[in-house]
C-alpha cells in the first residue's frame, strides 16, 4: 500500500514549489488514475516517489506498506517495491538489454538478501515475459532502448515492470506516443500484472488508455494537490468537461 | 644579431652525456648511425618538448622529466616477468621485450606462420638493408619532433616483423614489452610491422611494468603497409608504476584501397603521451584511430594525433574515450592535415570526456588544416559529467548507484571499443576495462561506508 500525506515538493534548484500538500492512498490490488491538465504536477509526483534526486521535499511523508521510502535511494527504493515506468524511457547505448536485465534483477535480489538467478532461470523468465509483450528477441539483443521505436519503448518498461515483479507500479504517460495496437498490447502487459498484493498509479492526460486498463480510482491533480476523487465514471466526465473547472477550484 | 643558447636542463645534459657514451655501442650499421646523430643533433637544438610547444602544450616533458635515468642496457628477466609471459593467452606468436630488448627466449620463434618473417630490431639495424632510414623515418609530419629524435638516437632494440604480400595471419601476433621495474631506468625501444600488398594481419601491443619502480620509457613502433593491405593494432597500455614517464609514438604509411585501424586502451599508466603520425600514401584508403583512456590518481594522458592526407579519397575516424577522475589530466590534440590534392577526404574525429569529479581535467583540442576544397570534416570534442537522467534510470531499476555508474561508465567506453574487430581481444580490452571499474566501484564503496 502506497500512502502519501501532505506532500510538498520543489525543483532543486529552484524556489518553484510543484506539489503543495497532496495526499493520496494506493491500496494492494487497486488501480488508481491521476489525471490532470499540463503542469499541474503529475510527473513530478512519479518521480518523487522514485526517488528522483532533482526535487527537494519540504514536508510530508511517502510511506510503502507503511515505510517512509523518503530517506532512501532510488535503487532501495526500487528493491522495496515501487517501480516507475518511465515516459521517455532513456537510452543507454553500449549496456545489452539482457546485461541490464540481469544486473537490475539481481541487484534487487541482493537488495532483499535472495540469491542470485541462474543465468538458465533467468533467460526463461525474459524469453517467457518477452513472448506476451511481442518482444522479439532481436530487440534484447540490442543496446536498451537504442534505437527503439516509442512503442518498443514502452513494452520494454513493462517487460521490465513484469520481471521485476513490483508491489506499487507508476505508470507515467505510458500512453503518450503509443498507437491504437501499441496502446493494447501495452494495457495487455499491465493488465496481465494486475494482482491483489500489487497496487497501480497510473498518471494519464486521456481517458484513452482507461479504456483499455480499468481503473477502480480516479483522481484529478491540480495545482500539486488532488482535487477531487471518484470512480472510473470521473474519467468519462473529465473527457467530456475537461479540466478547467478543477483547475479553478485549485 | 643575438644568439640566444636556452639552457640545458639537468636532464637535457644527462641525455647528451648518455649518448655520447651509448652511441658507439647501440646497434647499427653506418646509415643506422648518421641517423643517431642527426636525430640527437635534432634533439639538442631543440631540448625536451615543453609547454611553449604548441604540440607538446599541454604535456610538459621537460617539466617532467627531472632526471633522466641511466639507459636500460639489458633485459632484466625476472620471475615477474617470466609469470607474465606465462599469463599471455595462448595461441599466436609472441614476442617479447623486456626493458626494451628482444628476449628470443621468451618469445614463439620456431614454426612461424607462413609468410611472416621476424627479426630483432637490433638484427635489422646491423643489416645495411638500404631502406632502413627511409622506413625508421616515417611520415614527414614526424621529422620535427624532438620526443622521436631521442627514441631514433637511443633506441636500442624492439622487434622488426614483415608480413609478405598476399598472406593472411590467421592469429593475432603479439609483441609485449615488460618493464622490469627492478630499478629506475630508461628504456628507449622501436619496433617495426611492414605489410606488404594484401597482406591481413592484427598486432598487438602490449606495455606493461612488472616491478614497483617508475621507468622513463620512449618507444615507438612503425607500420609501412601496402595496397590493399589490412592492418588492425590493438595496444594496451597498463600496469605501470604512477612516477613512469612515457612516450609512445606511432608512425604509420598506409598505402592505397587498404585498412589500418588502431585501438589504444590506457589504464594505469602514470603519465603517458601517445603520439600517432599517420600518412595516406594512396588513394581510397580507410584509417581509424581509436583509444579508451581511465585516468585516476595524477595521472595523465594525452593521445595526439597528427593525419597527414595527401592524397584524395582518404577516409579518416577517430574517436577517443576519456574517463576521468581523481586529479587526473586528460589530453587529446588531433590535428587533421587535408593537402590541396587531397579531395573527396572524408575524415570525423570525436573526443569526449566524461569528468568524475572536480579534480579531474581534460583538454580537447581538435584541428583541421584543409587545403582541399572538396572535402567532408568534422570533429566533435565533448567535457561532461555522468549523465544524471541515466543514472536515475538504472537506479530505479534497483541498480545501486556505484553500479549504474560502472555501467553507465562501461557503455561510454565501450563505444569505442567496439571497433575491435577481433571478438577475443575485444573481450581482452572489455575485461580491463570492468576491472578498472570494478577497482573504483569498490573504493567508492569503501567511501560511502
Amino acid at each position: 500500500m502506497l500512502e502519501i500525506r501532505n506532500l510538498v515538493v520543489k525543483i532543486a534548484d529552484e524556489d518553484k514549489q510543484i506539489l503543495n500538500g497532496l495526499n493520496l492512498t494506493v491500496n494492494d490490488g487497486e488501480v488508481a488514475a491521476i489525471m490532470g491538465p499540463n503542469g499541474s504536477g503529475k510527473s513530478t509526483l512519479s518521480y518523487v516517489i522514485a526517488g528522483k534526486e532533482d526535487y527537494e521535499v519540504l514536508d510530508g511523508e511517502i510511506l510503502l506498506n507503511g515505510e517512509n521510502v523518503l530517506e532512501m535511494e532510488a535503487d532501495a527504493r526500487a528493491a522495496a517495491g515501487i517501480f516507475l515506468a518511465f515516459q521517455y524511457p532513456l537510452e543507454i547505448p553500449g549496456v545489452a538489454t539482457m546485461t541490464f536485465l540481469k544486473a537490475a534483477m539481481n541487484a534487487q535480489r541482493r537488495a532483499r538478501g535472495e540469491a542470485e538467478l541462474l543465468t538458465p532461470d533467468f533467460i526463461k523468465a525474459v524469453n517467457g515475459a518477452a513472448d506476451k509483450l511481442g518482444i522479439a528477441k532481436d530487440m534484447l539483443r540490442r543496446p536498451l532502448n537504442v534505437g527503439f521505436s516509442g512503442g518498443e519503448k514502452k513494452r520494454m518498461e513493462i517487460l521490465q515492470m513484469a520481471l521485476l515483479a513490483p508491489s506499487m507500479c507508476i505508470l507515467d504517460e505510458t500512453d503518450s506516443g503509443l498507437d491504437i495496437d501499441a496502446l493494447r498490447i501495452v494495457a495487455e502487459g499491465v493488465n496481465a500484472l494486475r494482482d491483489k498484493n500489487r497496487g497501480f498509479l497510473v498518471i494519464t492526460h486521456y481517458q484513452r488508455l482507461l479504456d483499455h486498463i480499468i481503473p477502480d480510482t480516479v483522481h484529478v491533480m491540480s495545482k500539486g494537490r488532488i482535487v477531487k476523487t471518484g470512480g472510473k465514471e470521473l474519467a468519462l466526465e473529465l473527457e467530456k468537461s475537461g479540466y478547467a473547472a478543477y483547475v479553478e477550484a485549485a | 644579431m643575438s644568439v640566444v643558447t636556452p639552457l640545458k636542463t639537468a636532464a637535457e645534459q644527462a641525455l647528451s652525456a648518455q649518448f655520447a657514451a651509448a652511441k658507439a655501442e647501440l646497434p647499427g650499421a653506418l646509415p643506422v648511425r648518421k641517423l643517431r646523430e642527426d636525430a640527437f643533433a635534432g634533439f639538442e637544438v631543440r631540448g625536451l618538448p615543453h609547454r611553449r610547444l604548441e604540440t607538446w602544450r599541454y604535456t610538459d616533458l621537460r617539466g617532467l622529466l627531472r632526471e633522466a635515468r641511466p639507459l636500460a642496457e639489458s633485459a632484466t628477466i625476472s620471475s615477474a616477468v617470466r609469470s607474465r609471459v606465462a599469463a599471455l593467452p595462448a595461441g599466436g606468436v609472441r614476442l617479447v621485450l623486456v626493458d626494451g630488448v628482444f628476449v628470443p627466449e621468451l618469445s614463439t620463434l620456431e614454426g612461424l606462420p607462413e609468410g611472416l618473417a621476424v627479426h630483432s630490431l637490433a638484427d635489422a639495424l646491423v643489416s645495411g638493408r638500404d631502406d632502413l632510414a627511409r622506413i625508421l623515418s616515417g611520415p614527414g609530419v614526424a621529422s620535427t619532433d624532438a620526443g622521436l629524435m631521442l627514441n631514433t638516437a637511443l633506441m636500442r632494440d624492439g622487434v622488426f616483423v614483415e608480413i609478405e604480400a598476399g598472406t593472411e595471419q590467421a592469429q593475432p601476433l603479439t609483441i609485449l614489452s615488460l618493464a622490469s621495474g627492478e630499478d629506475e631506468r630508461a628504456i628507449f625501444h622501436r619496433s617495426v610491422v611492414l605489410a606488404g600488398a594484401g597482406a591481413k594481419a592484427t598486432i598487438v601491443e602490449i606495455g606493461e611494468s612488472v616491478g614497483s619502480a617508475a621507468s622513463q620509457i620512449n618507444g615507438a613502433i612503425v607500420f609501412e603497409t601496402g595496397d590493399e593491405s589490412d592492418v588492425q593494432h590493438v595496444r594496451v597500455i597498463t600496469r605501470h608504476a604512477p612516477a613512469t614517464v612515457q612516450v609512445q609514438s606511432l608512425l604509420a604509411t598506409v598505402g592505397g584501397q587498404a585498412k589500418f585501424e588502431s585501438f589504444a586502451l590506457v589504464c594505469n599508466a602514470g603519465t603517458l603521451r601517445q603520439q600517432h603520425f599517420v600518412r595516406y600514401a594512396g588513394e581510397h584508403t580507410e584509417i581509424g584511430l581509436r583509444g579508451v583512456n581511465l585516468l585516476g590518481g595524477s595521472e595523465h594522458s594525452d593521445v595526439t594525433l597528427v593525419m597527414d592526407h595527401e592524397v584524395p579519397h582518404g577516409t579518416s575516424r577517430e574517436m577517443f574515450k576519456s574517463i576521468i577522475g581523481g586529479e587526473g589530466t586528460g589530453v587529446f590534440q588531433g590535428k587533421v592535415i587535408v593537402r590541396q590534392h587531397a579531395q573527396k577526404t572524408d575524415g570525423n574525429m570525436k573526443s569526449n570526456a566524461l569528468l568524475l569529479n572536480d579534480g579531474a581535467t581534460m583538454f580537447n583540442k581538435p584541428e583541421l588544416e584543409i587545403f582541399a576544397d572538396d572535402v567532408v570534416c568534422g570533429h566533435g570534442a565533448t567535457v561532461a559529467q555522468i549523465d544524471g537522467e541515466q543514472l536515475f534510470y538504472l537506479m530505479a531499476r534497483g541498480l545501486p548507484r556505484p553500479q549504474a555508474e560502472a555501467l553507465v561508465l562501461q557503455a561510454f567506453a565501450g563505444e569505442a571499443v567496439e571497433f575491435v574487430q577481433d571478438e577475443a581481444l575485444r573481450e581482452m580490452v572489455m575485461s580491463e576495462i570492468e576491472a578498472w571499474l570494478g577497482a573504483r566501484e569498490a573504493s567508492s564503496v569503501v567511501s560511502a561506508v
